[in-house]
Parts: C-alpha cells; sequence; structure tokens
C-alpha cells in the first residue's frame, strides 16, 4: 500500500473539505462511525453539529442554505438514520434548497441481505431528491461527492443523497480531488432567447395593467438587483409568492403585496384584472393559483423560469422565457419602456386601504383583550435589525409572521413553503444562525409544530446559537382549527392541545426563557429578547381561536379572496 | 387519449429506470410497454415507452423524465412518426396441429421457431393489432403461453443520437 493512500472515510471529510463546506449537521451511528472517526482528526477545519435528531440535521443544514446560498451538509448513519432524513429531503426538493446529504450504508457484501439498518435508502429516497447514488468503492468516493455538490448547486437547486458503504469508508484509496465542472447528460446554462425577449417586451409595451408575480427563482438566481431595475424602470406593480418574498424590499414604491391562500387582498383580487402577467422564477402552486380554471384567464402570461418542465405545466404561457430570471430580467429590462401606470396602481391602493381597515388594524393593533399575533410580528419590526432573519414553521403563526413581517433583505425568509414541514422552524433557525452568530434569528413558531423538533434546544444549548424563539401560543392547531371553523362547523376534532410548561422547558436547556400574557409587557419583553446576547425563548400566549385573514378558501377564484 | 411512444437516451446508470417509472407511477399513469436497450453508442442507452395518454400529458411526462439528471434526452412521437414492431411468442400443443392452423401460420407470417415433442413455438413479428389478431385465433388451438415484447422503435425523424451527446 502507498503512503499516499488514506481511508475511504478521511476522502469523505477532505471532499467536504475541498468543497469549501464550513459546517456540517449530523449525528453518528454505527455505519457513519467512520467518518465521523475522521472528522476528529479534521475539526478545526470542518465543524460539526451534534442535532439531537436526524431531521433536525437536515432541517438545520436547509436553514443555513437558504440564508447562505451555500450547499448545506447532513450526515446520518444507515436505517433509522437514514430514513429520518426523508421528511428534509422532500421538503428541500419542492422547496429547491441545495443539499449534500451523505449516509453510511451497511458493508456491501450485506446489501440485499436485511443486514442490520440496512434500508434502501436510495430507493426510498429517489422520489425526493434531485440526484442520488449508492458509493461501493472507495475510489468513486470523491467523484460522488463532486458531482453531488455540482448537481445540489447548480441550474435549479435541490437536495442529493450519497449513501456510502461501511467498508468504502475503511478501504483505503488514493485523494486527488478534482471538482465536477459539468457532464452531458445534464444542462445548466440556458441561454435566454433574443426572440422571447422581444415577444415578451412587445406585450408589456403594449399592456395598459401588466403585473408582475415573483417568487423565489429570483433569490436562487440572486437577480434580486435586476428585478429591482426592471421594476424601476417598467413601473409595473409587482406581488411577492412565500418563498419570494425578500428578493424585493418591501419599501420598493411598486411592491403591492404577497400572493396566495393568506396573502393581501389586492395582489390576489388583481390577477384577475391584469391584461399581462408576468410571472418570474415562480411555478403557480395551487396555493397561489386557486381554482385554476378561473386564474388570470383575461391575461397574456409571460413566465420567466429556469426550469423547462415549469413552462406550462400549470399555466399556459403566451412568452416563455426560459433560462436565469438573472439573464432575463436585465435583457427584458432594457427592452421596455420606461413606464408607470398610476390609475393601476390606484386600484392595488384602494383594495390594500380596505384591507388595511378590516384586517391589518385589528391585527396590529387590537382593542379586544386578547393579544393577536399579528401586534407580536409588528412589535418585532419595531425593534429588528434590517437584515434580521424570519424563520418560520407552519400554521397560522407562519402565515401572519409572513404578513407582517417587513422583509428588507435577500434570503431574510426562511420557512417550508412547498412541504408545509410542521417541525422545521427550530432545527432550520439553528442551522441559519449557525451561518452567521451576528445576524439577528428570529424563530416563529407555534405550540404544535415547536413539540415536534423542541428536542433541537438541546442543540441551541450546545452550541449557543442566538436564537431567538418566539413561540406563538394559542393552544390549538390553529391553522387546522380554522379550518374545522369555517368548513366543518367548528367541530375542534383532536386539535386542542393540553401544553406543557414551555418556559420550564426552556429552562431546563439553560436558554434564558420569558412568558408573556399581558399586552403591556410585551414591547419590553421583545426588546429584551431582541438585545439579550445569547439564545431566547419569549412564549407569548394569544388569543385561542383568532383566525388569519385574508383567505381564498379551498376550491375559490382568486377574485374571491375574503376579508372575513 | 392517444398511443405515443416516448423515447429516452440515457447514461447507463443504477436506478435510471426506477427513476423514469416513478414519474409516471406518481401520476397514476400506465406503462402500455417498455424496452430498454443499449444504442449504438457505448455507455448510452435507450429506452422506448410505449402510453396512452393525452398529449398534454405526455409532455408534462417528458418534460418531468428529461429533469433526470442522468437522462440526456426525452421526446415522444405519436405512431404515425415512428417505426416500430414488436415480436410474439406463442406455445401451442403439437396434438393440435393440423392443416388448418397450418394455413393460419401460412397467412399471417408467423413461423415456427422451435418444435419440441409436446409443443411448438410460433413466432409473430408486426404491430400489435397484428399480433393480437393471431393471439385472439390461436386461442382457439389449445394456446399454452402466450409473451409478447414491448415496442422496439426507430423515429422517422433524420435525426440522430450523436446530436444529443455533446
Ligand atoms: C408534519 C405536519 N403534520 C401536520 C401538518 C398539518 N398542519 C398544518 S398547520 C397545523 C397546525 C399547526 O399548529 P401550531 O404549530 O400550533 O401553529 P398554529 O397554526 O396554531 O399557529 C397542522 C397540524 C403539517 N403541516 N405538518
Ligand atoms: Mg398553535
Amino acid at each position: 500500500m502507498k503512503d499516499s493512500m488514506i481511508r475511504g472515510a478521511d476522502i469523505v471529510v477532505r471532499s467536504l473539505i475541498a468543497e469549501n463546506a464550513e459546517i456540517i449537521f449530523g449525528y453518528p451511528g454505527g455505519a457513519i462511525m467512520p467518518v465521523y472517526d475522521a472528522l476528529h482528526d479534521y475539526h478545526d477545519q470542518l465543524r460539526h453539529v451534534l442535532t439531537r435528531h436526524e431531521q433536525g440535521a437536515i432541517h438545520a443544514a436547509q436553514g443555513y442554505a437558504r440564508v447562505s446560498g451555500k450547499v448545506g451538509v447532513c450526515i446520518a448513519t444507515s436505517g433509522p438514520g437514514a430514513t429520518n432524513l426523508i421528511t428534509g429531503l422532500a421538503d428541500a426538493q419542492i422547496d429547491s434548497t441545495p443539499l449534500v446529504c451523505i449516509t453510511g450504508q451497511v458493508a456491501s457484501h450485506l446489501l440485499g441481505t436485511d443486514a442490520f439498518q440496512e434500508t434502501d435508502v436510495v430507493g426510498i429516497s429517489m422520489p425526493a431528491t434531485k440526484w442520488n447514488i449508492q458509493v461501493r468503492r472507495v475510489e468513486d468516493i470523491a467523484p460522488a461527492i463532486a458531482k453531488g455538490f455540482y448537481i445540489a448547486k447548480s441550474g435549479r437547486p435541490g437536495p442529493v443523497l450519497i449513501d456510502i458503504t461501511k467498508d468504502a469508508q475503511t478501504n483505503f484509496g488514493e485523494f486527488n480531488y478534482s471538482k465536477c465542472l459539468g457532464f452531458r447528460s445534464y444542462r445548466t446554462h440556458i441561454p435566454v432567447e433574443k426572440s422571447a425577449i422581444q415577444e415578451a417586451a412587445f406585450l408589456i409595451n403594449m399592456a395598459k395593467r401588466p403585473y408582475l408575480l415573483f417568487g423565489q427563482g429570483v433569490v436562487l438566481g440572486e437577480a434580486e438587483e435586476e428585478l429591482k431595475a426592471f421594476l424601476d424602470k417598467s413601473g409595473i406593480p409587482a406581488a411577492s409568492t412565500l418563498l419570494g418574498s425578500g428578493a424585493l424590499s418591501e419599501d420598493h414604491p411598486n411592491y403591492v403585496g404577497k400572493l396566495g391562500m393568506h396573502g393581501n387582498y389586492a395582489p390576489n383580487l388583481l390577477t384577475n384584472q391584469c391584461d399581462v402577467l408576468i410571472a418570474v422564477g415562480m411555478r403557480f402552486d395551487d396555493r397561489v393559483t386557486g381554482d385554476l380554471k378561473r386564474y388570470a384567464k383575461q391575461a397574456k402570461v409571460i413566465h420567466l423560469e429556469l426550469d423547462p418542465a415549469e413552462i406550462n405545466k400549470i399555466v399556459k404561457c403566451e412568452v416563455a422565457v426560459l433560462g436565469s430570471c438573472k439573464d432575463s430580467l436585465s435583457l427584458l429590462a432594457d427592452a421596455v419602456n420606461v413606464n408607470a401606470y398610476p390609475d393601476w396602481m390606484a386600484k392595488f391602493q384602494e383594495l390594500a386601504d380596505q384591507e388595511n381597515a378590516t384586517v391589518i388594524q385589528p391585527d396590529l393593533k387590537p382593542t379586544k383583550a386578547g393579544l393577536t399575533m399579528g401586534e407580536v410580528i409588528h412589535q418585532i419590526n419595531q425593534y429588528k435589525a434590517d437584515d434580521a432573519i424570519l424563520v418560520t414553521d407552519v400554521g397560522q403563526h407562519q402565515m401572519i409572521a409572513w404578513r407582517y413581517f417587513n422583509y428588507k433583505k435577500p434570503r431574510t425568509q426562511v420557512t417550508s413553503g412547498g412541504l408545509g414541514t410542521m417541525g422545521f422552524a427550530l432545527p432550520a433557525a439553528l442551522g441559519a444562525q449557525m451561518y452567521d452568530f451576528s445576524r439577528q434569528v428570529v424563530c416563529v413558531v407555534g405550540d404544535g409544530g415547536i413539540q415536534m423538533t423542541i428536542q433541537e434546544l438541546g442543540t441551541i444549548m450546545q452550541t449557543k446559537a442566538p436564537v431567538k424563539i418566539v413561540l406563538l401560543n394559542n393552544n390549538f392547531l390553529g391553522m387546522v382549527r380554522q379550518w374545522q371553523q369555517m368548513f366543518f362547523d367548528k367541530r375542534y376534532s383532536f386539535t386542542e392541545l393540553d401544553n406543557p410548561d414551555f418556559v420550564k422547558i426552556a429552562e431546563a436547556y439553560n436558554i434564558q426563557a420569558q412568558k408573556v400574557t399581558e399586552r403591556g409587557d410585551l414591547q419590553e419583553a421583545i426588546e429584551d429578547m431582541l438585545i439579550h446576547d445569547g439564545p431566547y425563548f419569549l412564549e407569548v400566549v394569544v388569543e385561542k381561536e383568532d383566525n388569519v385573514f385574508p383567505m381564498i378558501a379551498t376550491g375559490c377564484s382568486v377574485e374571491e379572496v375574503r376579508l372575513s | 387519449m392517444k398511443r405515443y411512444t416516448i423515447f429516452v437516451i440515457t447514461e447507463n446508470f443504477i436506478g435510471i429506470l426506477n427513476r423514469i417509472t416513478i414519474i409516471f407511477t406518481r401520476r397514476g399513469i400506465n406503462i402500455d410497454a417498455l424496452t430498454a436497450s443499449e444504442s449504438r453508442l457505448e455507455g448510452i442507452h435507450r429506452i422506448t415507452i410505449e402510453v396512452t395518454a393525452s398529449e398534454d400529458t405526455v409532455i408534462q411526462l417528458v418534460n418531468q423524465i428529461e429533469k433526470i439528471i442522468d437522462v440526456i434526452k426525452a421526446f415522444y412521437h405519436e405512431d404515425e412518426s415512428v417505426v416500430y414492431q414488436e415480436i410474439a411468442l406463442y406455445k401451442i400443443p403439437v396434438s393440435r396441429l393440423d392443416g388448418g392452423l397450418e394455413k393460419i401460420i401460412r397467412q399471417h407470417n408467423a413461423k415456427i421457431i422451435a418444435a419440441e415433442p409436446d409443443f411448438v413455438v410460433l413466432e409473430l413479428t408486426g404491430h400489435k393489432e397484428q399480433t393480437q389478431e393471431l393471439l385472439e385465433i390461436l386461442k382457439g388451438y389449445g394456446l399454452l403461453e402466450f409473451a409478447r415484447s414491448g415496442r422496439v422503435a426507430v423515429a422517422k425523424r433524420m435525426l440522430t443520437i450523436d446530436s444529443f451527446v455533446k
């Protein structure tokens, strides 16, 4: 054996370092132990965070990836370790989050024998990954990792899983790493067609009531500047999807609000009044479109999109502009006229005023006794930094936090959009914070969701990640309860929770904690929390049976968005 | 609903067939037939999938297939624009071989490709309608076993694999 030979496990770690991974999230076990052994030698070059559950590890990697724009990395053992990653993979797949997940696997001679902790992870994870592979030979480790990072980050990003047998980890091989720069079956760069830009510009220049919808594609394509420049010049009103929030400062004059089931009144309703609809890096999720048969039928649709499979998938478009929206938006900005649409803009304003009077003011400045979720977010806005990151879980608090948080910077929004994974927020906030301890990371979470991954308080304790956890406690699986109230005759079937003393739990983890039940204490508590040096847990007891509005009920059209 | 042939040109990567078929199962679409083989170029495989669906659906399927990392190219054709064949084998007991059957074999251009003491095996190559027609007839002759391949097909269009593999 040559001196230059190293163990497969060392190759794994050195490959990660070669890909500039700085931090990985994981949980050890038998089949991945050689890699953990190797990590011991490289801990000054590659930081490992031990979460309390593999689901926590992958959500943390997602949070890290979403705020950093880098590939999130997590590792787990075979069998149960690997299956615990599946929810996170599905979440990352549907929300296009770049991840490389490495799982240990039983030794190759045991494959297919139902060996201890053997699971067909490649098979199970196939529909939930952009790409996956099983590596059985030491010499294939580095190329697989190189290819994995390339695939995860390029094109439309997504999760990759690399399953490495134990013998590949313990055998010796040469290490000479070469990054993957592309391969023939995978096209990442699609040059924008001039003719498509011309057709799109023609429609836009003729339009009386053009309207732009932007999604996470703008963030993933790093096209925030190009979006702003396009809007500055064209004067077109623009609305955001859930994951698009942050791509454009909400202070921008063309910004008219949010789309979707619990988005704003005007942006939803006026979708059916525009004459040209420009969709940028968004995929017409059913939570955005409502009833498709009555969605923007009057409009000519222009779709700026990187993924060819998204074109005409849900909404048929007049002009498809394939390619990165960074390229297409800047070409389109050159081709459109300087314009303004004062009458059209005024319509948005008029409806916004209605929403403000009937929904927003009562949410933010309530006159009733009970605290609202909205006023909590409103107070956070008063004290947060411009680049504060908001991580939310799933439910009413998610929609309220999204509606009222004042997004100003890119990559400040971390939430589980496409999958709606309860339990996402706490570990994702930890991951987001691990990227940068100096940033404010506010984790808004419900009393239901926090209990799905509450064990990650232990990871926050151990890493001292200064996450600010805001638990909006309504003692209910609130979002489900709202549906029960509205659509199931108020039959509250298994949605009320008997909750533990959350503050005691946080304190047991050595995390400073406070509980607010009175309006008078809220402001100071939020101030205390945001200036606190270290993790903080703030429980706010809110009104039990508040509902989130506006709302487009299932099966309804965007123009049937209700204010109450 | 119409019959379409989907062609997939792909790297020979373990699991690729799985990745392709879950695209169909996820949408509850039945694959009528599927064949996989090597292509003219080393390391590159071609998969031919026959499916009955609307054109809109087929376009979605093809887009999703092409999105698979190791797929080089996917496209689809209507029956009219492909040249295709299927092969069918029929196992008949020797006791039923008589003049009538001989005539049928001749009429359908089938071949006897194996003769055993107890049975003979007939082969017919053609379109499904043809092999199906013979099947219906042979059911009356004590047919013991029947097997039909998926479609092997080439497109009529003058495009070669090489143009996708760059
Ligand atoms: C893992 C998972 N299970 C179930 C659901 C369905 N679901 C969506 S919202 C919700 C209630 C969430 O309750 P809570 O965390 O208290 O938030 P709230 O709506 O009360 O703010 C449920 C059960 C889900 N999204 N994810
Ligand atoms: Mg709740």
